[in-house]
């Protein structure tokens, strides 16, 4: 009817309450190239579970809005039902088995019988495989992408690049494949292997196939894609040609906020021309935030942002810092050489950590708050403890004291310190982490993600109380996927892709540099910058 | 109405709070007391009974609580701690010691062995985390079994203990030969009810309480709270609950889980000598197979759970759980004369409990 292969119309979605997405409208043409970008949050995943039937949209209610493949609503309520519409989708973490070769994995449970003795007997599911048919299949596949590997080779072992494109046969192998999803496919690619997964992109959307490429790569969009379209915080902020536009454009478009926080300019600002932490060259193995090489100075005094986008490597750096996943590298703290992969000393030697994960690693949930404060200074610094001999009990009375007043000065909301801290509300909980930090006396703090699952109100609370100890003399890393709340507090703010230090911005840049930066391609504007 | 639905939220909150099982079971036991009173047995006598046994696994069923707290789970590897302290018990009998002196030798030589087999046993833990449970329950049943060859081939020479014919251990030891028999459980033992008024010292009749067997046990409940009080105590519940947690506060894992449970093998060495002298007897061979699975069902039965244990969890488990076999025996056979319906009976609540609390373990805390 129309040439539109795919269209959402006003398509909304609320989680108990809370709008994550507000009338997006994107149309996909016949071989189009549609890029989709925006920051963690913005409402990509979302859009994608809608667009799959994933059960996650439908046991919250569903959502609001159509979906129109070649102008008919289509009602996708499975994944299955969205194969069924000829929607596929590349996976950014691969979902092949090892020990199949590159045909088992291409043709799984679509595999091509022919019926047998026993199959007559016994039913369907004993047919024999025709292998044949499938490696001609697969071999089709395979040729459509220009890759010339042998279709019986086992998939253990392959560069994660042939991965990728075994991942993309699969999906062109199944027939009527109309529409194919990328989800930030050259996040784990090399180079050269990305671009020649564009330039597959493109050799499939020559077929006719529409594609929706998601990335937060810039450059990659401009070069390979027709249009874009911009989310953030669950809004359709621009949709866009390609020729009219730039990626400087379309990095302000999603960095800009409609929401900012203020920044007010701390009155005695006493940050003292000695550096502190000094970090050479610095590896962590954390997964999925895997850090490749990063230099860091920090002076006496500063409060330094780390931003970047999901999975750059970001949180990182403070992990492996403090010892919690393994790292090497040279870092000198107070003009120590500091041990690494070894947390007991890094906080004994004045380093106190507020995790990004404070469910997983911040809290006891099930202890009360006051063990919660005291558990660290305890363990660390053998402090609140009783001694009779070689045997060190808890000195309950001091703890409660300690205790009592750290639920006064971070103005913790709760009955008593012997709450359970898992019956706090998330900004009370960061308190408690916070307050933990902060009885280990230290001298340099490191806080990851101090706001996340934090209401608003809560949030302005925690981050005035880093502010109040940043004045009180305390140097303060903070590590955060919200540059509006790193650039209300910090001094300056280091942007983190692919592992290492991409730039470095005061917190007044303009929107546009950050973004440019944070999608990787700031080096190019860093003359635009310093003029 | 309104008073109604409250008073409901109330029991709810009571049953919540001591455990559904605890409360069922422990019910079911009070049933089992009042059907056995009204059969003509001695209900006196089968809470004389439930004490004594309950003195007698009392620190077995301690021996659960640290490695619980320390995150490897209840200690189905109870037996190695057992044949720790069967050996030291024969090697004190072999050294020629009697009386109090036998009982403190025993225990004296006890503690380190159990020591260094638990570190060993510790150090396996580490290795295999993640299926602790499992593991532990082979080590349990593999060292039973390499120990019945050692009964057999150790070369004791000491009459007390040998075969009468042939070499190697008999498979039950009287301790009436060397003095060891019941010396904590008569150590100021007095009982109440009896014949000869309200409390009668040393008294036959009546609920006997074995004061000297309770408070070695009390004094071990007293130890292990103590203990985890401790700064090292506190560790090791904090790596037990979470790992993750524990480690970013610097704090060794590894070293956290040892020690639990090296602490619980010498708990398990020193309960099979208070088990055996309050039996009478010490029992060689494939006697301690078994052990482990009535101690961990006797703690889950008190309200502990695979991951969080108490050492109140451990008096009332161990007193229920006791309590419930000792009544349910004769008044099964009472009932059902000529049947072992109360073997079957005890099987089935025993087997029945361990299955459910690991069913209640709450995953994706390794």
């Amino acid at each position: 009817m129309s040439d539109n292969l795919l269209s959402l119309k006003n398509v909304s979605k609320e989680y108990s309450g809370n709008k994550v997405l507000k009338d997006i409208n994107i149309e996909l043409k016949r071989g189009e190239i549609h890029a989709l970008i925006g920051e963690n949050g913005a409402g990509k995943s979302t859009l994608m579970n809608i667009l799959f039937g994933m059960s996650v949209i439908h046991t919250t209610g569903g959502f609001e809005g159509t979906i129109e493949i070649e102008g008919k609503e289509a009602n996708i309520k499975s994944p299955h039902d969205a194969m069924d519409y000829g929607i596929g989708m590349v996976h950014q973490e691969f979902m092949l088995i090892p020990g199949f070769t590159i045909m088992e994995n291409i043709k799984l449970n679509r595999e091509i019988t022919k019926p047998n003795l026993v199959s007559s007997i016994f039913g369907k599911r004993l047919e024999t495989l025709n292998i044949k048919r499938m490696n001609e299949d697969t071999r089709k596949a395979l040729d459509l992408l220009d890759m010339d590997i042998e279709e019986y080779v086992q998939v253990a072992g392959l560069p994660v690049g042939h991965m990728q494109f075994i991942e993309i046969a699969r999906e062109i192998d199944k027939t009527g494949l109309k529409i194919l999803v990328f989800d930030e496919p050259t996040a784990v690619l090399t180079e050269t292997e990305a671009a020649n997964l564009l330039k597959a992109m493109k050799k499939l959307a020559q077929k006719g196939i529409g594609i929706l490429f998601i990335s937060h790569r810039l450059d990659e969009i401009i070069e390979v894609a027709d249009a874009v379209t911009v989310l953030r915080d669950g809004e359709h902020v621009a949709t866009k040609n390609i020729e009219d536009t730039n990626k400087y454009e379309i990095a302000q478009l999603m960095v800009g906020r409609s929401i900012t926080l203020d920044r007010e300019e701390g009155l005695n600002r006493n940050i003292v021309d000695e550096t502190i932490l000094d970090i050479k060259n610095l590896h962590v193995a954390m997964p999925g935030e895997r850090v490749k090489g990063v230099d860091l100075k920090v002076k006496k005094g500063e409060i330094v942002g780390i931003g970047g986008l999901a999975g750059q490597g970001k949180l990182g750096i403070a992990n492996g810092l403090m010892g919690i996943f393994p790292a090497k590298g040279e870092v000198e703290f107070k003009g120590k050489k500091s041990a690494l992969n070894d947390p007991k000393s890094a906080i004994k030697s004045g380093m106190a950590f507020v995790s990004e994960d404070r469910k997983g690693v911040g809290l006891l949930l099930d202890e009360s708050i006051e063990s919660n404060i005291v558990f660290s200074a305890m363990q660390i610094n053998n402090e609140f403890l009783n001694n009779f001999g070689p045997v060190k009990l808890k000195d309950s009375a001091k703890i409660r004291e300690h205790a009592n007043k750290m639920i006064k000065d971070l103005d913790i909301r709760c009955t008593s310190s012997m709450q359970r801290v898992g019956s706090l509300s998330g900004g009370n909980q960061q308190k408690v982490c916070v307050a933990r930090a902060l009885t280990l006396n230290p001298e340099l703090l490191l806080v990851s993600e101090p706001t996340r699952g934090i209401d608003i109100g809560a949030k302005k609370l925690v981050l005035d109380l880093l502010k109040q100890l940043n004045n009180e003399g305390m140097t303060i890393i903070m590590t955060s996927s919200e540059l509006a709340e790193l650039r209300s507090i910090c001094d300056r703010i280091l942007i983190i892709c692919e592992g290492k230090v991409e730039g470095e911005l005061p917190p007044d840049a303009p929107d546009a540099e950050f973004g440019l930066m944070m999608s990787g391609s700031g080096n190019g504007n860093s003359e635009g910058r310093e003029a | 109405m309104v008073e109604v639905k409250r008073k409901k939220t109330t029991f709810r909150d009571i049953v919540n709070k001591i455990g559904f099982p605890t409360i069922f079971i422990g019910g079911f036991w009070i049933l089992l007391l009042i059907a056995g009173g009204a059969l003509g047995i001695s209900v006196i006598t089968l809470l004389s009974d439930t004490i004594k046994r309950a003195g007698m696994n009392g620190i077995l069923v301690l021996a659960m609580v640290p490695s619980i707290q320390s995150g490897t789970g209840p200690n189905f590897a109870l037996p190695v701690g057992v044949v720790c302290g069967l050996f030291a018990l024969v090697c004190s009998i072999e050294f020629g010691f009697t009386g109090w002196a036998w009982l403190f030798v025993s225990i004296a030589f006890a503690i380190p062995l159990a020591t260094l087999v638990g570190y060993l046993y510790g150090r396996l833990l580490n290795a295999v985390k993640g299926s602790e449970m499992t593991i532990a329950t082979y080590t349990g049943f593999s060292i039973v079994a390499a120990m019945c060859l050692a009964w057999l081939m150790i070369p004791f020479q000491s009459p007390n203990m040998g075969w009468f014919i042939g070499k190697g251990l008999r498979e039950t030891i009287q301790l009436d030969a060397i003095g060891g028999a019941h010396i904590l459980s008569n150590f100021l033992r007095f009982s109440l009810f009896g014949e000869k008024g309200f409390i009668t010292i040393n008294g036959e009749s009546g609920i006997i309480i074995p004061t000297g067997m309770l408070l070695i046990f009390f004094i071990c409940c007293i130890i292990v709270w103590l203990y985890f009080r401790s700064k090292s105590g506190i560790a090791i519940s904090a790596g037990g609950i979470n790992p993750k947690f524990a480690q970013s506060s610097g704090i060794n894992i590894d070293r956290c889980r040892i020690k639990a449970n090296v602490l619980s093998t010498i708990l398990g060495a020193i309960g099979i000598i208070v088990y055996s002298q309050g039996y009478g007897y010490a029992q060689l061979y494939t006697a301690p197979l078994m052990m482990a699975f009535a101690a961990v069902a006797a703690v889950l039965i008190g309200g502990a759970s695979a991951s969080r244990a108490k050492v109140s969890h451990v008096i009332i488990g161990v007193l229920i759980y006791q309590g419930l076999f000792t009544t349910a025996l004769p008044v099964a056979n009472q009932l059902f004369e000529g049947t072992d319906l109360s073997e079957i009976l005890r099987m089935v609540i025993q087997n029945g409990i361990i299955l459910y609390a690991l069913t209640q373990v709450k995953g994706g805390d390794n």
